[in-house]
Formats: C-alpha cells, sequence, structure tokens
C-alpha cells in the first residue's frame, strides 16, 4: 500500500488521512462521512456526521438526534486538505459513493450500490476515478438480476392469485430500502397493503423526503374482512413470530414470500423456507459490478464486504490493480448470507 | 418442455404435499398424453441414466459462460448443484426461438439421440439446446441428461394425483404403475392411456393364460407388514390367541415378486424394478413352475438354512458385471412365502392359510433356487417366541414376521386386508457425535436434519486430549497419524420429533464451523444413541464398516463428547461374515 493513498484501512474503519475523516467507520470517530443509513454502515456515536441532504430523514430516523452536516449530490466541500463530495449510488434514499480528490487524485468510495432502477432513490451515476473501493455483496457470475418490471409483475401475480384464494400475501424483506422499493412498485389497485410498524417508521421519512408510496395500514388498523386480499411487508424476523398468525384468514395461514438478490439460489430459497422467492435485490450484480467499476476508468480497484477473493482474481486476470478491504461492513440487511438474515433482524417490534 | 419445466419448478418451490399434488393433478390433466407419459416416468423415478459426463457438462457451462475455470468452480462451490450453476450462468440469448416443443420430443428427439453422437458432435447439439431454454429449462434439462433428476415428489404422490385425474382408486394405478419406470420400457402415449384409462387394465392375470405368447409380466402391488414394538409379554393381549398366527423367520434379503406367465418369468422388486437378469439361477429355476403363477418371496444369498449377511447380496446388487465366479461365491435364492396368483387365478381375496397350503403343495419338489419359507411350530408360545427372538442376529435374520392366518393380501400398507406384523430384535446402537450436517427435504427443507455422526478413533486418554482435538477441528488443521481424531461412520436424518429437529438445528446454525456447499461442519459438541439395524465391514468407507438403517434414538445431553463410543466399539459388533 502506497504511502500517498487517499483512504486506508483503521481499526475504526475506512480513513482519509488528508481530511481527517472516516467513511462508514464501526467505531466512533470524531467525523464520519456515511454513505447510507443502513445499520452496518451507519452507527451511533460518532461526533460529527455528513451525509446526503436526500438521505436526511431516514438518517435521523435511524440514529436519531446527532450533529448532521449534509451536502447536495454533487456539491464539494473541502475537509483538511481533501474536497469531498457525494453521488448517487442507487442503493437506497440518501445513499452515497463518496468521492475525494486531493492532489489530482480520485478516490471514490462507493458504499452499497446498484445500476438497477429504483424509483425510491437516485439513480446510480459513475464518477471518473483513479481508485475505486467497491463493495462485492453478489460477486459471483451467478448473480445476475431480473430487470426490476418483470418481478414486479411476478409479485403482482403471486398477489392476485392469493387474494382470488382468499389469502393473505406476506412478503418478507428489509424495513429500510427493499420494503419502500417493493411498495414503490406493486400495483396498489390488487388489495389494501398493510405494513410492519419497523416499516411505516421508514415510510414517514420517505414521504417527508418527497418519496411518493402508496397508502398503507397498520397490522391493528385493518378490518379481518379485507385481510383476504391484503398485501403485508414486514421485515424477516416478524414473519417467524406471532406477529403473523393475525394473518390467517378462514381459507388458511398467510402466503409468505422473501424479496432478497439471496433468492436467486434454489438452496438460499428452500432453506428460507418460504412459500415463494423474489430476486430483488438493491446491490449490484455480477455485470452490475463489473460494468461501474469500467466506468469509473479506475485502474486500480479495492474490494469491501462480499466475494472479494473471486472478483479481485477477476480483476486482476484482465490486467486491473486490486487490494482488499477488511471492513465490517455486511452484518445486516441484504448483505447477511441467506441463513444468518432469517435468523436475526435489525428491527422486530411491532 | 415449458410445461414440465413449469411443472419442476412448481414442484421444487414448495414443500407442502397438497400444493404438490395440485401441481401434479395440473399438469396431468392438461398435458399431451405423450408428454404426461415422460413425465409420469420421470416423477415415478424413471431414469434415462448419464446421457452426457458432468465432465462434459460442466465444461460446456464454464465455456457457454466465458468464464475461467477457476471461476465457474467458485460459482459451483456457492451454488452447491451443478444444473443450478449451469443454469445460472449460461448467457441469456436476447433472441430465443419462441419454439416450444413438448416433453416427449425433447427426449426421444433430442436427449436419446446424444448418447450416439461424438464429443464434439454432442457439445454443438447441447449448446443449441441450451440457448433454446430459459433458466428453468436448462436446469431441467441439466438434470434430465446427467442423472440427476429429483423433486421430492414419490411415487405414491404421482399415483394419487394420477388416480384423481383418471377418477380411480389409487391402488388401481399402483397395480398399472408396477414396472412402468423400468428402464427397458419407453412410456407411451398409449402406455399412459392405458395407466389412466377407465376401463380395467387389459393385462390381466385371465387374459394372459388365455394368450400365453403375449403374456403380461405385470406383478401385484407388495403388501407391506406393520412394525411391532414395545413390551413382549403383552404379546398375547396385542396379538390375542397365538393359534391365530402363522410366524416365520423375518430375513435380511431382498423382498421380491416372482411372476411367472405365458413363456416368460419376471421378478421385481419392491422398488418396482425388473430385476430378472441380475438373478439368472432364480429365474432359470422359476421356469419350472407351471404358467399363470405369482410368488412373494425374499431373494436371500444362501438360502434359508445359511442365510448371509445382507452386505453379501449386495455385492451382487451393485456389481455391474456377473461374473461365473461371482454366481458361484453369492448363490441367490427365491424364498417363497406367499401365492398370490397360481392356474393364472389371482389368490389375494384368499386367507393367508389357502395360500399357504397352495404354496406348500406347488414346491413341494421345489428346484435348486427356488424354496419355501419356514413356518414356526404352533406349539412356540408367544414366551417361547419372544426368548427365541433373541437368537435371531446369531442365525442371521432379522426377527419374526407375523402373519394373520385370516388375512388375505392386501396392496401397502393397508390394514383393512388383515394384519401383517414385523417384529425386528433390538437394534444395535452406538453413543456418536454430531460432526456434519445438511438441510433436509420436503417439509424439512429449511431445517438441518441431515446428519453424520462420528466416534472416536481410539478412546481419549483424558479430557484435555478431547479439548485439543476439538480446538484443532475448529482450527481446521489435518490431524497427526497417532492423533485422537473423530470418524464418522454413518448419516441418519430420522428419529427425532419435530421439536427436537428444531432444537438441533439451532444447535447447528450456532455451531457451524465452516460450510461447503450445503454441508455445515459442526463443531463437536453433541452425543446421539445412534440405532442401526446391522453392520458389516466396509473397504469403502473410511471408517472400515457400514451400517444398514442408522438412525437417531435420542439426543444424549448427559453425556460428555469424550464419552462418546469409539470404532471399536462399532467394529465389536461385526458378525462373522459366513
Ligand atoms: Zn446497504
Ligand atoms: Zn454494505
Amino acid at each position: 500500500m502506497a504511502a500517498d493513498d487517499l483512504i486506508v484501512l483503521r481499526p475504526e474503519g475506512l480513513y482519509c488521512p488528508a481530511g481527517d475523516l472516516f467513511i462508514d467507520p464501526w467505531r466512533p470517530v470524531e467525523r464520519a462521512v456515511i454513505t447510507h443509513a443502513h445499520a452496518d454502515h451507519a452507527r451511533r456515536g460518532h461526533a460529527r456526521y455528513l451525509a446526503t441532504r436526500a438521505g436526511e430523514n431516514v438518517l435521523r430516523a435511524r440514529l436519531g438526534d446527532i450533529t448532521l452536516e449534509t451536502l447536495d449530490y454533487g456539491e464539494r466541500l473541502r475537509i483538511g486538505e481533501a474536497t469531498v463530495s457525494l453521488h448517487p449510488a442507487g442503493h437506497v434514499l440518501g445513499s452515497a459513493q463518496v468521492r475525494i480528490e486531493h492532489r489530482g487524485q480520485v478516490w471514490v468510495a462507493s458504499g452499497d450500490y446498484k445500476i438497477a432502477p429504483d424509483a425510491t432513490c437516485a439513480a446510480f451515476e459513475p464518477v471518473r476515478a483513479h481508485v475505486f473501493v467497491t463493495e462485492s455483496t453478489f460477486g459471483l457470475p451467478v448473480y445476475r438480476w431480473p430487470a426490476p418490471e418483470a418481478v414486479f409483475a411476478e409479485i403482482n401475480a403471486w398477489w392476485r392469485t392469493n387474494a382470488e384464494a382468499g389469502r393473505a400475501s406476506v412478503i418478507a424483506c428489509y424495513a429500510f430500502g427493499k420494503a419502500q422499493r417493493i411498495l414503490a412498485g406493486v400495483d396498489a389497485s390488487i388489495g389494501p397493503i398493510v405494513v410492519h410498524g419497523a416499516v411505516a417508521t421508514l415510510d414517514r421519512a420517505y414521504a417527508a423526503s418527497g418519496v411518493a408510496l402508496p397508502a398503507t395500514h397498520l397490522a391493528t388498523e385493518i378490518e379481518r374482512g379485507a385481510l383476504g386480499h391484503a398485501l403485508v411487508i414486514a421485515p424477516p424476523a416478524a414473519t417467524s413470530a406471532t406477529w403473523i398468525r393475525r394473518f390467517t384468514t378462514r381459507a388458511g395461514p398467510p402466503e409468505i414470500a422473501f424479496a432478497s438478490g439471496w433468492m436467486r439460489l434454489r438452496g438460499a430459497r428452500r432453506r428460507g423456507g418460504y412459500d415463494r422467492g423474489f430476486v430483488l435485490s438493491d446491490h449490484a450484480d455480477w455485470p452490475g459490478l463489473l460494468s461501474a467499476i469500467e466506468a469509473t476508468g479506475a485502474e486500480r480497484v479495492i474490494v469491501t464486504h462480499g466475494y472479494e477473493a473471486p472478483l479481485r482474481r477477476y480483476l486482476e486476470e484482465r490486467g486491473l490493480q486490486s487490494g482488499r478491504f477488511e471492513t465490517q461492513f455486511g452484518g445486516s440487511e441484504e448483505e447477511a448470507a441467506e441463513g444468518e438474515a432469517l435468523d436475526h433482524s435489525a428491527e422486530v417490534s411491532p | 418442455m415449458k410445461a414440465f419445466a413449469a411443472l419442476y419448478a412448481r414442484l421444487d418451490a414448495t414443500t407442502s404435499t397438497e400444493a404438490k399434488r395440485a401441481a401434479l393433478v395440473d399438469y396431468f390433466q392438461s398435458a399431451p398424453p405423450a408428454d404426461a407419459a415422460w413425465a409420469a416416468w420421470f416423477l415415478a423415478g424413471g431414469r434415462l441414466g448419464a446421457l452426457v459426463r458432468t465432465r462434459e457438462l460442466r465444461e460446456l457451462g464454464q465455456q457457454a459462460a466465458g468464464l475461467p475455470e477457476w471461476l465457474f468452480e467458485e460459482c459451483y462451490q456457492a451454488v452447491g448443484d451443478l444444473a443450478e450453476t449451469i443454469a445460472l450462468v449460461w448467457p441469456s440469448v436476447s433472441e430465443r426461438a419462441d419454439t416450444d416443443e413438448g416433453l416427449a420430443h425433447w427426449v426421444e428427439a433430442e436427449l436419446l439421440p446424444l448418447a450416439k453422437v461424438d464429443h464434439d458432435g454432442r457439445a454443438a447439439r447441447l449448446r443449441r439446446l441450451f440457448d433454446r431454454l430459459d433458466e428453468a429449462g436448462r436446469f431441467l434439462l441439466v438434470k434430465l441428461i446427467g442423472g440427476g433428476f429429483r423433486v421430492g415428489v414419490s411415487r405414491l404422490m404421482v399415483e394419487r394425483a394420477l388416480a384423481e385425474v383418471a377418477g380411480l382408486d389409487p391402488k388401481r394405478i399402483a397395480e398399472r404403475m408396477m414396472g412402468y419406470t423400468d428402464r427397458a420400457r419407453r412410456p407411451t402415449a398409449e402406455a399412459f392411456a392405458a395407466l389412466i384409462a377407465s376401463a380395467p387394465a387389459s393385462a390381466s392375470a385371465s387374459s394372459a393364460l388365455e394368450h400365453p405368447g403375449e403374456a403380461s409380466g405385470q406383478p401385484y402391488p407388495f403388501f407391506l407388514a406393520h412394525p411391532l414394538t414395545g413390551d413382549s409379554s403383552r404379546l398375547a393381549e396385542v396379538l390375542g390367541p397365538r393359534e391365530h398366527w402363522q410366524i416365520e423367520w423375518k430375513f435380511d434379503g431382498i423382498r421380491a415378486q416372482l411372476v411367472r406367465r405365458g413363456d416368460g418369468v419376471w421378478l421385481w422388486s419392491r422398488g418396482e424394478e425388473l430385476v430378472t437378469e441380475r438373478f439368472p439361477e432364480v429365474a432359470q429355476a422359476a421356469r419350472t413352475l407351471p404358467p399363470g403363477t405369482v410368488l412373494d418371496g425374499e431373494l436371500l444369498v444362501g438360502g434359508v438354512e445359511r442365510p448371509a449377511p445382507f452386505a453379501v447380496l449386495q455385492t451382487r446388487i451393485t456389481r455391474k458385471r456377473l461374473t461365473a465366479r461371482l454366481l458361484s461365491e453369492t448363490p441367490v435364492v427365491f424364498v417363497a412365502y406367499d401365492l398370490l396368483e397360481s392356474d393364472g387365478v389371482d389368490r389375494r381375496e384368499e386367507s393367508l392359510s389357502c395360500r399357504r397350503a397352495r404354496l406348500e403343495a406347488l414346491l413341494a419338489h421345489a428346484p435348486a433356487g427356488l424354496e419355501i419359507s419356514s413356518v414356526l411350530a404352533p406349539e412356540a408360545n408367544w414366551p417361547t417366541l419372544a426368548a427365541l427372538r433373541n437368537e435371531s442376529r446369531a442365525r442371521g435374520v432379522e426377527g419374526f414376521m407375523l402373519k394373520a392366518l385370516d388375512s388375505r393380501y392386501g396392496a401397502g400398507r393397508t390394514k383393512a386386508a388383515g394384519l401383517w406384523w414385523k417384529w425386528k430384535v433390538d437394534p444395535m446402537s452406538v453413543d456418536a457425535v454430531l460432526v456434519y450436517a445438511q438441510a433436509g427435504h420436503g417439509r424439512r427443507a429449511s431445517l438441518y436434519t441431515d446428519y453424520t455422526f462420528a466416534v472416536w478413533s481410539r478412546p481419549p486418554a483424558n479430557d484435555a486430549e478431547v479439548a485439543n482435538t476439538i480446538a484443532a477441528i475448529e482450527r481446521g488443521e489435518v490431524p497427526a497419524p497417532e492423533a485422537l481424531t473423530l470418524v464418522p461412520f454413518a448419516k441418519a436424518y430420522s428419529g427425532l420429533t419435530d421439536e427436537e429437529f428444531r432444537e438441533v438445528d439451532a444447535l447447528i446454525r450456532k455451531h457451524t464451523l465452516t460450510r461447503f456447499g450445503p454441508v455445515r461442519a459442526v463443531r463437536p459438541c453433541l452425543v446421539f444413541e445412534i440405532g442401526f439395524e446391522g453392520i458389516a465391514a466396509s473397504a469403502r468407507h473410511k471408517s472400515g464398516i457400514a451400517v444398514r438403517f442408522p438412525r437417531m434414538l435420542r439426543i444424549r445431553r448427559d453425556k460428555p463428547i469424550g464419552e462418546a463410543d469409539t470404532l471399536d466399539a462399532l467394529t465389536a459388533l461385526l458378525q462373522p461374515m459366513d
């Protein structure tokens, strides 16, 4: 590792010496630049936070009262000797890639990102860089996502079929990001939509940020007669708890589906024990990772959380220089391996 | 092919028996008969055999996807299934011709001919086939030609679905389906029509007598016994008077049905596979029987007097070629214990005592290769029998068969025809350590329920040695030659309650050391009592032994890991091989 690297790994997290700042640190620091509000990237306890204006509401909904400075996408801020700007990562509302410029060198840290369209957040924007720090959650060629329209069509068809049979349709997914993307993507004319409390909290933050979502109900607000054609959005842990039993109708227990990139693999679908798996991810698939890396024009790529080894080897074989940061990202949300993702989820309280 | 791929996906996506049955019925109701014929054939267990070798498929997938070999391998490791890996990495063809030939066309015109083409021709052909299919289709294709078709549907389920489609009794379908999946037969639209036809099957026993040249080898469904367990002092109470029962030793062989009709002889295994050619000595002996005879019995090496352990018979089944030496070293006898048809007349509605009398008369002068099972003398009362049962192991048998003398010969596990009991000796057991786990199938697919168990290579010297060994396993170290190790010897997936499975599942997730594919290596922390019904030396197993029907008897939470049994304790249970 060269002495003039703009980003290095410290015990606290990814550190930029020129700006004396950390990106998504996992230990308390003085100055933290937050790529997005998922729990493994945005933690409590830092003295000062910097994030996107688009992500302000969701970040506050997750972290409460913090000292937060915001930037518009593309807006530049001088911190120490570094010039910092945030660029859309297409991952969830407010998610950003962090661009750092210092003495003509440009490094971009991706945070989490996806290339596929998402109605609830700004689309991924490639940023030219000398060095690109990329995630690799789905860094294997078996991960290729179907078009989101096709997945939403599948979800609508499934919901309609269940509704016709008088059974509730439950989708287990992450409360922040995936839940809102599904809400924005489904055909709300099929039936009423019920959300778990954890989802409702974030929906309010999305609404405050100007993201249009269909009307939803809490489980306690919906009349029993309407349950049979309802769509229920809840975090995975809630679907294995007693909370889910209230959606049993005369026609039977609810159909439960899981929406995640992991559902691409049959083994994960089976091990999860869900009735149905929808392949819908907020991370880049293999072709997405490769195209994003290429679009940066970077000759050096540093790989973090996910399938680091295969992605690195593949890039090296294509003449790129590669490195690895052993981060502590990936402990929650979609990045957790499928089994674990089902075992524990961040928010479960109803 | 799309319809069958969709059916496969539907069956694969659910763990509910009801949903699977509904999917099968939907399919059989709408598919063209020629396709349905093949679908029923595959689902009921028919296999094409491996038409294309795994290595070829792997190379093809890798090349088509344009991946380096190591990366394809990484994918395979992550997915754990070759067919799925190929299906997932295969490049999407933007302009897929929207044609959809049926399953029958695929199998007959595209797949079966693959075996006749050379390597290069085959690769080119396969590429075109894959390009014509979507992901679900590609997955199915590899399963069909690679010999790995499995979808969590039992033959019984297929029979029930067909019965529903045909509006017939499932037993009727079961009878017609006997031999349906035999490798030598190819399912046709006519065969499928005959399966679900509302008129009685044409190949009845009597028509076979009338037209001996075209006799059918159709066997009858096997009548199955129920296990008898519990306190042997209560036999009289449970079973009633001793004189109502026919009692025979229970042999540890292969249950089979011998059909002699017209000019032919057919030998069917209980798995409904035609095994006539595997047992030429039995087939030859059976030719001396009068046409229109069907016997139920057991294939056994050595016969009634000196039955050899099952492992010996197994060498006969697994060997591809029957050499003269193998035939002379493992002479197989068909031990008849029931008569289902004589003079071309179905005798299953007669009482067992009637059928037995006919059987004894028929086999009064049986040729070598055919024997009659001996019935225990009626003087042996319940207490005597209970004592005698303990000699089973020394006699090379599994216990007793108890058959009600007034019972008819039913189909399957029905109790309506009268009862048959199998009264086995208590299984052997050892205390073993859980070392690997894999997710179950069907209803239990979300739980880790398939376990591998190990015993100590030798008695541990002390607790410290046990702790060191476990620590070395956790670090993934290769043990030194003399080091204490855990030797895997058996896999088991039954015997626990759902509750217990959930508990053990949670433990496995907590104590996972590494994963490879679907398998988790588990930190040694739990001892189970493992029961099994037979044990034999085996060069193919690392432990040097192979056990039969292992199952979990109970979780031994009271046992520290160090007190699990040793390999010596297992080998001590080995019986002399003769
Ligand atoms: Zn994230
Ligand atoms: Zn992440």
